[in-house]
């Protein structure tokens, strides 16, 4: 099933080098795989785990965060903010159920469109093989949700006839 | 006389501490039972669930809604009371954002269970027995709730018509919702009645530049009375957590935990903390960012101590309501 | 909230879009959408009946939101900002999906390419209906312009700033301006020396009024945007009163130290003191004590020879480092290049045979003031009777550089004439590929062929040495042949590389550089001399290798980009900046420390942070870190950015 799986990826990328790089790729006719989505912000450093979330929420099966390489920051240290999130993020993510493999954060120069496609073709690669994000749903399908209610409403029918429910309190 | 207002009062996922909060409003308890006929409370009187069934659509003026929703029973209950109430008010952090009990929800019910009736170290239980739904007991086939994978907020299950923060409210944030409700001066619906900035606002340490060098638990230091606790190492939730508790924690000299929720512009408590703390560590190179971040024992927990069911990874309607 | 009126304009790039996007099924999915009133699709949304189509439809049909789903925003969001603003509306209530560099360009699969298209738009027009009406800022600027590197680029930047009346601060890293070229003899193709058509430009820097030049000087901090830039300039002492050297030279012919340091400006093919003067028609031609080597300075111990032959009394040797701070409008980046090491490359041995040396040692050589008074001569002294001329030594070279330094083809060529009208010795060049493309280029290499030059194509492999000779170890892959050719010189034609410093210079500055280390310019081709940062240019080889004329004109167009802010006399700056609601903020103090241009301040009375929106550069790093949510950044609020997360991943 796996195999026609295709991750949906977020990007989010800083205007100055990463998102000249992507572009870079683009001039250069470089060739990767569709699944990501890029979004742009004038620095890697507004990239808040707010966002990242958001992202996993609407349904991304992984987020890319990518900034100019350290010292090379168009905003000086822009970038160093991020390298403080990253450890942070990554942890809190793993705590909540979300796989390593879906949370990534690179430096990528305004010159590194070659590398920028390699990340991505990797990426989908590492997400492909833990398969789609769930949303940790409450009891991971709707339909046992469903099942659930209607084996409440039994029980509650049920109980009634005998003059009280038999649970709780 | 104006009609006395019909109050109930429930716990869902909870502790029980929001009940007894109600109990600390002290003497006023007296001027709560003055304006109000306490119609359901099961935790100080006696109440069976034909009680609620039996009630009329709008019958109820208040219900104070206390504690998560964990189980099948607590949900249905929650659904009840709502139909049957004119405003429903979750009450405490626990309805408000899951509390405590949200918390399970960075693991699962299969896990859970596995600790409960497994691996913990007084367990015996060689035949694996597990909560079942369905029992066949000798008077018949019982039926017990459903415990879900996950803990829901009561609005994510729910309206909800207003927020009463904490873990628990405190007597003055109790007393500040029940008047606004007695007297009619509502504020828009959705409102969380406490205050709106984050708890730094009024917090009267002395504030600077902030940089952790290094994170320290509360019972590694005693913190300088006056300084910021954050400034020292210790994490505290202030800089995201709405105002309005009275410093209990902070004036103790303990870091801020959090249970009045987000502040108002905030989206997600947990990662908004996060963020800033981490924007505020004193490092410059990934190793040593590595490094530091891996000394703070449980970021997950301190930071959504009290909003994890409603952190945004979570945070949707049960049932795409 | 009213709803809006959206009008989305999807572009086919002539094929470069539609070719893989099918634009027509995009513009029919967007048009469903909610508060979209208008899709359209269109051959070149950028050209002018692309542009009006936007207008009239902002005109007629009252449009308040536009989205332009079509190359990257970095190529033509100022143009169609332009086009909104031209009908009436806001530059900032567009917004641009990027599906030609991001999309058509990087995939081959057409449906995969539509599918993510539309997530693209859908993207843009979810963020589009939070978009608020910026307007831009615009500061006046400062009329003086910053020129680093004193070589011709440079020189030329200077000049021209300087003759349109404007102040110039040149500063140059060497003790003397003219970089590389002060040290040629002839230039290609024209033979000129190079010496007589750069000096007099060397000496109207020196005499111009509006030039201040500092030598012995770096940058170490550059604050500010465009047109108000604060440099930071560390220059070294010389231990020379400037004011009272007369350039006679009376320290370096008395300095104990003479004829024992090798010479750098003949590339260590002469001696000199510690105590002189760079070359004879330096500018400045001051005397200047080198501090590596100076007896006094290094182990305090001396005769002062030098103190007691100078007749100015100008030997000071309790000079110290100076910094100035200078406040100009932009600055023009003309650092230059590094020559490559031959030693990199052992199988030339450079530095092994003492006949084997580099181009620019061979300039010194046959330079008529250089070491040995244009004699070209091997190392003892006598003439080479037959020369090998190798050429891409660390250029087009996948171990060193993969780039062609574009000019040792010519300088190669110029060496063949230079040996052949010094000495009449054979000449052999190992040449890969012949380019001479510049104008009077192929003139001249045909001149040359026509004077019995061997030209040999094939790399030179390896230079060895036999029986006392050299040789020169090639494949001649026109004769498909291997060949050995005994020579007693060999030129090694090494590659230009960025300079050693350049990365340093790079952040200093905070601009980019590309692949191959040089520094970056907008567009390769559009946009060659701005930076990505506002009103730092770039000339010379310093953003890639480029011979004279090339360089001279870079340096040129630079002048011209600054003199063009200056002659406007104010700046439009990015009104993307930060901003603080008060009535959230709760003082925390967070956003202070992260601040790198310390925008933020804490207001004493209120004990509210607050942003002085003139030095904010817009990053967005405090609003990420604002735990109240009480920063804003305009045109990346959380709102819009959230937004635009749901609609790229709908």
């Amino acid at each position: 099933m796996n195999d026609k799986f295709e991750p949906k990826i977020l990007g989010i990328l800083c205007n100055w080098c990463s998102y000249a790089g992507a572009d870079l790729a683009g001039t250069s006719r470089l060739r990767y795989p569709a699944n990501i989505r890029i979004v742009k912000v004038m620095c890697s450093g507004r990239v808040e785990p707010t966002l990242i979330l958001k992202a996993f929420q609407e349904g991304a099966d992984g987020v890319l965060i990518s900034g100019c390489h350290p010292g090379d920051c168009h905003y000086v240290d822009g970038n160093i903010k991020t390298l403080r999130r990253t450890p942070l993020v990554a942890r809190l993510l793993t705590q909540i159920g979300i796989e390593p493999e879906r949370f990534k954060q690179v430096w990528v120069s305004a010159s590194e469109g070659e590398r920028f496609g390699k990340i991505v073709e990797q990426m989908v690669e590492d997400i492909k093989k833990v398969g789609p994000y769930q949303k940790k749903m409450g009891d991971q399908l709707d339909v046992v949700m469903d099942e659930v209610a209607a084996s409440a409403k039994e029980a509650a029918a049920a109980a009634e006839e005998k003059g009280g429910l038999n649970c709780g309190s | 006389m104006a009609p006395k207002l019909q109050l109930a009062i429930y716990w869902a996922a909870a502790c029980g501490g929001c009940d007894v909060a109600i109990l600390d409003t002290d003497e006023k308890i007296l001027d709560i039972a003055e304006a109000a006929d306490i119609v359901l409370w099961p935790i100080a009187m006696d109440f069976k669930y034909e009680d609620i069934y039996k009630m009329e659509p709008g019958s109820i003026d208040v219900c104070l809604f206390n504690g998560a929703i964990r189980t099948s029973e607590q949900e249905e209950i929650a659904k009840a009371l709502r139909a049957r109430s004119k405003f429903m008010i979750a009450f405490g952090a626990c309805a408000a954002w899951g509390g405590i009990p949200g918390l399970a929800n960075l693991t699962n019910r299969e896990e859970i269970f596995n600790t409960v009736y497994q691996e913990t170290a007084t367990t015996i239980n060689e035949e694996d027995i597990r909560p079942d739904t369905n029992y066949p007991g000798p008077e018949g086939e019982l039926h017990l709730p459903r415990i879900y994978d996950r803990v829901w907020s009561l609005d994510q299950v729910v309206n909800v018509d207003y927020y009463v923060p904490g873990c628990p409210p405190t007597p003055e944030t109790i007393w500040t919702a029940i008047l606004a409700i007695v007297t009619g001066n509502l504020p828009p619906k959705g409102t969380t009645i406490a205050g709106i900035k984050s708890l730094c606002d009024t917090c009267e340490r002395e504030k600077t530049e902030k940089k952790i060098t290094q994170f320290k638990r509360p019972f590694e230091i005693i913190a300088d009375p006056k300084k910021c606790l954050l400034e020292q190492g210790l994490i505290c939730c202030g800089p995201v957590t709405r105002d309005g508790c009275g410093h209990r924690c902070t004036n103790n000299n303990m870091p801020c935990r959090g249970c009045y929720g987000p502040s108002e512009k905030v989206s997600d408590q947990g990662a908004k903390l996060l963020n800033a703390i981490a924007s505020i560590m004193d490092v410059k190179d990934e190793k040593s960012a590595q490094e530091l971040a891996a000394t703070w024992e449980d970021p997950a927990g301190t930071v959504y101590r009290f909003s994890l069911a409603k952190s945004l990874i979570y945070d949707y309607k049960k049932g795409g309501e | 909230m009213s709803d809006h009126k959206i009008g989305v304009y999807v572009c086919h790039c002539g094929s470069n879009i539609n070719g893989v996007v099918n634009c027509a099924k995009v513009t029919e999915e967007i048009g469903k959408l909610g508060e979209v009133v208008v899709a359209k699709d269109y051959k070149y949304m950028c050209s002018d009946p692309g542009q009006e189509m936007i207008k009239n439809d902002i005109r007629e049909k009252g449009l308040d939101r536009v989205v332009v789903a079509a190359c990257s925003p970095r190529m033509h969001e100022p143009t169609f900002r332009r086009a909104l603003e031209g009908a009436g509306l806001n530059g900032y209530l567009l917004e641009m999906a990027n599906i030609r560099e991001h999309v058509s360009w990087v995939t081959k699969d057409k449906e995969e390419a539509t599918k993510k298209a539309l997530s693209l738009v859908k993207g843009a027009v979810k963020r589009v209906k939070l978009h608020e009406p910026i307007e831009e800022r615009e500061v006046p600027v400062t009329n003086t312009t910053l020129v680093l590197g004193g070589g011709i680029s440079g020189i030329q930047a200077a000049l021209q700033v300087a003759e349109a009346g404007h102040k110039v601060y040149l500063i140059e890293q060497k003790q003397y301006i003219g970089g590389n070229m002060a040290k040629f003899d002839k230039t290609f193709p024209t033979l000129d020396c190079a010496a007589c058509i750069l000096t007099p430009k060397m000496v109207d820097v020196g005499q111009s009024p509006n030039i201040e030049l500092y030598t012995s000087s770096e940058v170490i901090k550059v604050d500010g945007y465009v047109g108000n830039f604060t440099v930071t300039v560390r220059e070294k002492p010389r231990y020379i009163n400037h004011d009272k050297c007369t350039g006679c030279g009376d320290c370096a012919s008395a300095c104990i130290m003479k004829n024992r340091i090798p010479h750098e400006f003949d590339e260590g093919l002469s001696k000199r003191s510690a105590a002189y003067i760079p070359f004879p028609q330096a500018v400045p031609l001051k005397a200047v004590i080198d501090d590596e080597n100076c007896l006094l300075l290094t182990r305090k111990k001396c005769t002062l020879a030098c103190v007691k032959a100078c007749g100015a009394k100008a030997i000071n040797f309790n000079q110290h480092e100076t910094i100035h701070e200078f406040k100009v409008g932009s600055i023009i980046l003309a650092t230059g290049f590094d020559l490559f090491d031959a030693k990199r490359s052992p199988q030339y041995g450079y530095g092994k045979y003492p006949n084997v040396i580099n181009g620019l040692q061979f300039e010194r050589m046959t330079n008529a003031s250089g070491p040995t008074s244009g004699h070209i001569t091997l190392a003892d002294g006598t003439e080479p009777k037959s020369v090998a001329v190798i050429h891409c030594v660390g250029s087009r070279d996948e171990n060193y550089n993969k780039y062609c330094s574009r000019v040792c083809c010519m300088s190669s060529v110029k060496f063949a004439h230079l040996v052949k009208d010094h000495c009449d010795a054979e000449v052999y060049e190992f040449y890969i590929d012949m380019r001479t493309f510049g104008k009077g280029y192929e003139e001249f290499y045909n001149r040359v062929q026509e004077e019995g030059v061997h030209f040999i194509r094939g790399k030179g492999a390896e230079v060895a040495q036999k029986d006392g000779r050299l040789v020169v170890k090639a494949e001649d892959t026109l004769l498909g042949q291997y060949r050995e050719i005994p020579v007693d010189m060999v030129i090694l034609n090494t590659a230009l590389e960025p300079r050693v410093d350049a990365e340093k210079v790079a952040q200093t500055l905070g601009i980019s550089r590309s692949g191959d280390g040089f520094f970056m310019e907008s567009h390769i081709k559009l946009d060659p001399v701005t930076t990505t940062t506002d009103g730092i240019y770039l000339a010379g080889c310093c953003q890639s290798p480029k011979d004279i004329p090339d360089s001279v004109a870079q340096g040129s167009a630079a002048a011209a980009q600054s003199l063009a802010i200056i002659a406007t006399g104010k700046v439009k700056i990015s009104p993307i900046s930060a901003s603080i609601d008060s009535e959230q903020c709760a003082g925390c103090q967070i956003c202070i420390g992260l601040c790198t241009y310390r925008a933020i301040k804490l207001n004493e009375e209120t004990l509210r942070a607050e942003i002085n929106e003139a030095v904010c550069k817009g990053c967005g790093t405090c609003a990420a870190g604002c735990p109240s949510g009480a920063i804003k950044v305009s045109h990346f609020n959380d709102d819009q950015l959230l937004a635009q997360i749901e609609g790229v991943l709908a």
